[in-house]
């Protein structure tokens, strides 16, 4: 019998094949070969791609380099993102590996935030962590931790140490048991068809006849057109972690299991494969 | 925790009971009359009926409550017809008692009344002082009385032997008349009856006091024996009854100042009585102590209520004066004993009566509550809804009416007047039905009660107008006017201040609307002696809409929600995930990983018990570095930095080499002892202590995390492992590995890694289907859940389900010693080179009363000392044990050398903890053993043999191992097998072949187990080794060991297929404290004594070797980890060593194996039979 925790090492431990090239629009020294990397679903682009960037930076001049960025189809790919939540939203049912093109120059000021170094990453992953603890205690359990707790948790998620990072982060999956769940569930949704970049509202996992609510539930909600009736064909997938989960799965529970380590439950909503 | 159930009384007079695990309120159908009182203890439920008569309900257990009732048959030798039953004049008689001073023919013996049942006839019995006899079960003697002995002599003149028949408790489960066959010495009956006193200091554990009040205000009391308890003699102090029965036999009057209401006893000493004075609210006795019994001063409480009860662990049952609701006093704990707040029991009941029957039911026991014309106020009903209630009404509860002479109108006089006479307890004492005929001397009573209403204000006060203006016109049959007169001629005071008494709350009652349908019920009365409640569990009485939301969060340790795990949601999650992983990484694991493994340290402060001499806690820095190792396997390296000679130093360990970590709480420091291989041969751990309990068990946790992970483990343990448990309780579960049993060079067991499970037991048994069960210090049965971790192993080191609660209680011992003098006889003046006055078992440590302290701080009291008088060697009447001096052996009785005594002074402790276990209910057990398997056999029905804390023989059905967990496992119920004396060792070989070892000593084998008769037919006595009292057995594929009370290991030979009753006793080795036998026939002990290179060891794990196929016997012993081992179970382990080819062998399990599936559908027919 599979245990709930082997999901959250599942989602941890969740990798995505990519192969980076560097854009022809770059001038090199001599031909860049792509390279090959796989990469943590839960962690940040940037985070992860020291190894590229010193690839690439071997066969370019350095007057030539600027701030790395990455792209894919013509998208400029936000690191602040997860990094499973770019793929699901933009690259999930294509052929693997994933194909990430690597940019030195032309920044897209508009599309993306800067990340000079990882205290950035790092402060926003924190500043994620305590909106999703404001949501879920009023912020009463990050606040109650201690400065190096929270280093716990940014080590944990950098050196990819499951057992270091969830010694920390079981303490913000806690509720009390007669409330049922978290205050709200930390949660964003992601699509590909607008131009808002995700929808994140107050929305608790009980009702408040006591039902337990359900991902259907949240859906109905917030995007209704994501649920179809049983007789039209499939207009959007809804995506966690590269899976889709039956609408009746509790909320509360995908977010204790399924949340990203910055302890939101990030869903993508991606048109259905038309095939 | 068990259920227990919570009995009510709703005020038509039926008896409902709730079960702590149930929802709704279950009618006691049985009952076929209508109930005053019911007072309730764990085992069964005592009423007061409308009848005045006393019923008793037993619930039925799977052990039969049996007594043996026994006689001696004596014969004298003569030289005519040698021996024969011509006894000289001056003899016994010829059948007698023990003493031979009573007569007891065979058909003398009666059944104490319709409610017992014979067992069986009259048989011999053969079995004397543990040693088989010859045949005929005679001992012989020169003279009565004489010593006797089994074997006769030339001198032997007389011989006698015993005959036993047993007699077995048949009514249980159902509602029985008490008769009183003192009925012409009780003048009045009952009036309220309550039961407890199973606590009583000085009283054998077990009994049960009762005590009842008359209607003229009179205790009377009656000690109940426990009826569970039945084959031993048992001593009362202050009664002579003497009768091993459910229910008791004589009342006893006891003297009161006053006229006493109610009654109320705890499980204690105590008994409370309400004497008639006037009002009581609800107040709350403050500062009730055994010190202090009185108390210090009361306590109001918010709310009016009708009744209250004191249930198990002190919780607080109370019936509103409003709504009639049964309120349950939240939050009531140890240190606040007076709770929270109420909080009402809303269930519904199992099913809801017509309206119509209802309000004719309430006619009924509206009058049937007030005593006195009881069969008037029946008829009346009777007439009036005939059909409806005359099953109901029928039998011998309430006789037949005779009908004609009900005058009609005086009915409401009638139940005016009786409920008076409840009250003031009319002083001329003649209302009982008993003794005055219904008809005739009724009616001088009718202007008795009036005059006594003028007389005595207080009693009118009970009813306020307001109340009395609903009456209900269904009263048709009663004549309002007369009742609505007696009713406003009060003062109209409050009538809350009399509510506590109970027939008064009744009548009140009796005037308000039948309930409807959809009504919420009216309660009466309630009794929560038999309802045990823990602070920490959380009932579903209160709202059944939230009721699930409680019941997930009962898995206290759980990360999650947890629904059911077969929910489609969480499938297909699971099943998406790996398909994910598989499609995302499968073919891409040549990838380099974007992060690269690096090294965690986490540090610490520690004391640190240093390895050489002077031995002594010093203060160290405490560091784990965990790093990634070549293979991608996770290892780690532990480091300690010291300061000797100021100089800084460091000495480390090597996580993989950790063989185990054992905590060592107790109350001065919180320490972990770590184990390596090499440290186990030299019997001296690396010992550590940290500031805080919550540091050590963060450590602990860790370093178990982390030594797992070293070695690859993770998840539950394998149905192969090998479970053992120290004497602390704490539970360590290996994984065997295949060369653990390979022959001639086995992976020495020092090497082997243990790692802790959650929970706390004294015994663990296994078997390699995954059938895992315990048994804790209370006795308790446990089954393992599949899961892992619990206790201190939080979050990733412990599985999210399968945890549960986990309680245990123990008894801490300390002694009193004294020494006798010319002067003032004994005193606690010793002698200066004395022990300690008050000390523990060895005299050489004090131990008073103050300064004992639980074992540990995960220990709480729940008691306070008592002297206990279950000590080996007997006690006097105080508790006493006499010997000539310290140190030496004692006994009961005071002689004239005897210089010095002692007591011993119990008091129990209580451990509240979490692990993978289930509790099994109801029945204590004392030994526990499970069919051990052969490696891939597929039994479907698993033996399981157990042997109650009072000694009888069970059998568990339906214990299947189809799949994991508990739920296959846990099986259904148990099988009594029959015995003549209690056991307390059984052992099931893999073959059905069960030994057991009785509490005398002595060992037997069962005849004909097998899987289509689990519980075998008949018991062979085998001698003991000679001179030796056995203490424990254990059987493997073939082998049979046992171990005696003096430490010695024999092993059983010329045990065959065809004799597996076996020829002789073999000594093997001593000091060996218990023996694991296992599928392989492999021999594991504990041992005592065990010599390392730096300490000596007791409770030590060993394994024989040497042990093969035609050599059972092994020829030497390894030594593994301990000490402070207590018990090992190595039966789940069938993994064979991987050279060893034995043909045979494989022949033997592919023969039994049919053997035990393929006849399954006789199984469960079989058991009934036997």
């Amino acid at each position: 019998m599979a245990d709930d925790k082997d999901v959250l090492r599942d989602v941890w431990f969740g990798r995505i094949p990519a192969c980076f090239t560097l854009s022809p629009e770059e001038t090199t020294e001599r031909e860049a070969e792509p390279y090959y990397l796989l990469l943590p679903r839960v962690s940040y682009l940037t985070l992860v791609t020291d190894k590229v960037k010193k690839h690439f930076l071997r066969v370019m001049k350095t007057e030539d380099v600027e701030e790395m960025w990455f792209e894919y189809e013509g998208t400029p790919l936000k690191w602040h993102y997860p990094i499973g939540v770019l793929f699901d939203l933009h690259a999930s049912n294509t052929a693997l590996p994933w194909n990430v093109t690597v940019h030195f120059k032309n920044f897209p000021e508009r599309d993306l935030l800067h990340c000079s170094s990882n205290s950035v990453i790092e402060a926003h992953f924190m500043s994620c962590i305590k909106e999703a603890d404001a949501l879920k205690h009023k912020s009463q359990v990050i606040n109650d931790m201690q400065k190096k707790d929270h280093k716990q948790l940014w080590m944990g998620l950098q050196n990819d140490k499951f057992d270091q990072f969830w010694a920390m982060n079981r303490k913000l999956m806690e509720y009390p048991t007669e409330e049922g769940g978290f205050r709200y569930i930390p949660f964003r949704i992601y699509q590909t068809t607008s131009d808002r970049p995700f929808i994140q509202k107050l929305f608790r996992p009980v009702s408040p006849e006591g039902h337990t609510l359900t991902l259907g539930d949240l859906l109905k909600e917030l995007f209704p057109a994501a649920i179809c009736a049983e007789d039209e064909p499939k207009r959007f997938q809804v995506m966690i972690h590269g899976i889709e989960p039956l609408l009746e799965t509790p909320i509360q529970w995908l977010s204790e299991h399924l949340s990203h380590p910055d302890n939101f439950l990030h869903i993508s909503i991606i048109p259905a494969p038309s095939d | 925790m068990p259920s227990s159930l919570l009995w009510a009384v709703d005020v038509y007079g039926r008896v409902y009971s709730l079960s702590t695990a149930g929802q709704q309120w279950e009618h006691c159908r049985d009952a076929h009359l209508e109930f005053k009182r019911v007072t309730a203890v764990q085992q069964c439920c005592w009423s007061i009926a409308c009848d005045h008569n006393i019923y008793l309900y037993v619930h039925a257990s799977e052990v039969p409550i049996r007594y043996q009732e026994e006689t001696y048959e004596n014969q004298r030798w003569n030289p005519v017809d040698g021996f024969s039953d011509r006894l000289l004049p001056s003899d016994r008689w010829q059948w007698s008692d023990i003493t031979g001073l009573k007569h007891q023919p065979l058909g003398d013996f009666q059944l104490p009344s319709e409610n017992w049942e014979w067992e069986a006839d009259w048989y011999i019995d053969e079995n004397f002082g543990g040693e088989p006899t010859e045949k005929g079960g005679w001992t012989y003697a020169i003279d009565f009385p004489a010593t006797y002995t089994k074997d006769k002599k030339w001198n032997s003149c007389v011989r006698r032997r015993r005959w036993i028949r047993y007699r077995r408790y048949k009514a249980q489960d159902t509602w029985v008349k008490i008769p009183s066959e003192q009925t012409e010495s009780l003048p009045d009956p009952f009036n309220d009856i309550t039961c407890g006193g199973w606590e009583i200091t000085e009283e054998p554990r077990g009994c049960l006091a009762l005590w009842a009040v008359s209607l003229q205000g009179k205790v009377r009391t009656q000690f109940v024996p426990d009826h569970f308890y039945c084959t031993f003699e048992q001593v009362w102090f202050r009664c002579d009854i003497n009768h091993h029965n459910p229910e008791g036999s004589v009342w006893e009057e006891v003297p009161v100042p006053g006229e006493v209401v109610q009654i109320s006893c705890g499980p204690g000493d105590l008994v409370w009585a309400v004497l008639w004075e006037g009002h009581l609210l609800v107040w709350f006795r403050r500062g009730v102590n055994s010190h202090n019994p009185c108390g210090s001063g009361w306590i109001g409480m918010v709310g009016e209520m009708v009744m209250i009860n004191v249930g198990l662990s002190d919780q607080v049952w109370a019936i509103g004066f409003e709504d009639r609701a049964v309120y349950f006093r939240q939050g009531v704990t140890a240190s606040e004993l007076s709770g929270k707040a109420w909080k009402v029991v809303s269930v519904p009941r199992d099913s809801e009566r017509s309206h119509s029957s209802a309000s004719a039911s309430s006619l009924q026991s509206a009058g049937c509550f007030f005593g006195g014309e009881v069969r008037l106020q029946s008829q009346a009903s009777m007439l009036s809804d005939a059909d409806a209630e005359t099953e109901r009404a029928g039998g011998e509860v309430v006789p037949t009416p005779e009908i004609g002479d009900a005058p009609k109108p005086r009915i409401p006089k009638v139940t005016s007047d009786s409920f008076i006479s409840e009250l003031v307890s009319d002083r001329e004492g003649q209302i009982s039905r008993r003794d005055v005929p219904p008809a005739g001397p009724s009616i001088p009573e009718e202007d008795h009660p009036e005059k006594e209403l003028e007389d005595r204000a207080s009693p009118a006060q009970v009813l306020s107008p307001s109340q009395s203006g609903g009456v209900d016109p269904q009263w048709s049959n009663v004549d309002l006017e007369e009742a609505q007169t007696h009713l406003t001629s009060g003062p109209g005071g409050d009538a809350a201040e009399t509510s506590s008494l109970s027939s008064v709350a009744t009548y009140n009652l009796a005037l308000e609307e039948p309930y409807g349908l959809d009504e919420p019920p009216k309660w009466a009365w309630v009794s929560g002696g038999g309802c045990l409640v823990e602070c920490h569990t959380q009932l579903n009485w209160f709202n059944s809409s939230t009721s699930t939301a409680l019941n997930s969060s009962m898995q206290a340790m759980s990360l999650s929600i947890t629904p059911a795990q077969t929910a489609a949601w969480r499938k297909q999650i699971f099943e998406q995930l790996s398909e994910r992983s598989k499609r995302e990484m499968e073919n891409f694991m040549h990838y380099e990983q974007a992060i690269e493994q690096s090294v965690w340290v986490k540090k610490g402060t520690m004391q640190w018990w240093r390895d050489w001499k002077p031995h002594k806690w010093v203060d160290v820095q405490f560091a784990l570095e965990q790093f990634s190792g070549v293979e991608g396997n996770k290892d780690g390296i532990l480091f300690i930095y010291y300061t000797f000679n100021d100089e800084k130093k460091y000495l480390h360990m090597f996580i993989n080499e950790v063989t185990i970590l054992v905590p060592v709480l107790n109350d001065s420091k919180h320490t972990f002892a770590i184990y390596t291989a090499e440290r186990t041969k030299q019997r001296w751990p690396m010992r550590l202590a940290a500031a805080t309990e919550l540091e050590m068990h963060d450590w602990l946790a860790l370093l178990s995390v982390s030594c797992c992970d070293s070695r690859g483990i993770q998840g539950p343990p394998s149905k192969q492992a090998i479970w053992s448990v120290t004497c602390k309780g704490d539970i360590f579960v290996s994984e065997p590995t295949k060369e653990l049993e390979a022959s001639p060079y086995p992976t020495p067991c020092a090497q082997m890694f243990w790692r802790q499970v959650g929970g706390h037991l004294r015994i663990i048994e296994s078997n390699s289907l995954g059938v895992v069960w315990g048994i804790g210090y209370d006795h308790t049965a446990w089954v393992h859940t599949g899961g892992y971790g619990g206790g201190f192993f939080q979050g990733l080191a412990s599985s999210t389900d399968n945890i549960y609660t986990q309680t245990d209680v123990k008894s801490v011992y300390i002694y009193e010693n004294q020494r006798w003098n010319p002067v003032t006889g004994y005193t606690n003046r010793g002698l200066p080179t004395d022990r300690y006055m008050w000390s523990n078992a060895s005299g050489l440590k004090e131990c008073t009363k103050n300064n004992t302290k639980p074992p540990s701080p995960n220990w709480t009291w729940v008691s306070d000392w008592t002297i206990d008088y279950a000590v080996p060697g007997g006690t006097d009447r105080e508790g006493w044990q006499y010997a000539a001096d310290f140190p030496a052996s004692y006994h009961g009785n005071k002689t004239l050398k005897d210089f010095v005594r002692r007591r011993r002074w119990a008091r129990k402790c209580k451990l509240t903890t979490t692990g993978p276990w289930q509790e099994v209910p109801p029945i204590p057990l004392s030994d526990i053993t499970i069919l051990p398997c052969g490696p891939k056999s597929t039994v479907e029905q698993v033996s399981l043999w157990a042997i109650s804390n009072k000694g009888d023989i069970l059998c568990r059905l339906g214990v299947t191992s189809l799949t994991p967990g508990s739920s296959s496992n846990y099986g259904s119920s148990w099988l009594h097998v029959g015995t003549d004396q209690p056991f307390k060792s059984i052992s099931i070989g893999a073959v059905h072949q069960v030994w057991a070892i009785a509490k005398d000593g002595s060992a037997f084998y069962r005849g004909s187990v097998s899987a289509q008769n689990p519980a075998g037919d008949c018991w062979y006595h085998i001698p003991s080794p000679t001179g030796q009292k056995l203490k424990q057995v254990s059987v493997g594929r073939t082998s049979v060991y046992t171990v005696d009370e003096n430490g010695n290991l024999w092993y059983r030979h010329g045990v065959t297929p065809s004799y597996p009753q076996g020829s002789s006793w073999e000594h093997i080795s001593n000091n060996v404290r218990k023996v694991s036998v296992g599928p392989l026939d492999q021999v594991w002990v504990i041992a005592d004594k065990v010599q390392g290179s730096h300490s000596l060891s007791c409770g030590t794990v060993c394994r024989r070797l040497g042990v093969l196929p035609m050599e059972p016997k092994g020829h030497s012993w390894d030594y593994g980890i301990g000490g402070g081992w207590d018990h090992i179970t190595v039966r789940g382990n069938a993994m064979e060593a991987p050279r060893i080819v034995m043909p045979s062998l494989t022949d033997n399990q592919t023969a039994t194996r049919p053997l035990q599936t393929s006849n399954q559908p006789e199984m469960n027919g079989n058991p009934v039979g036997c």
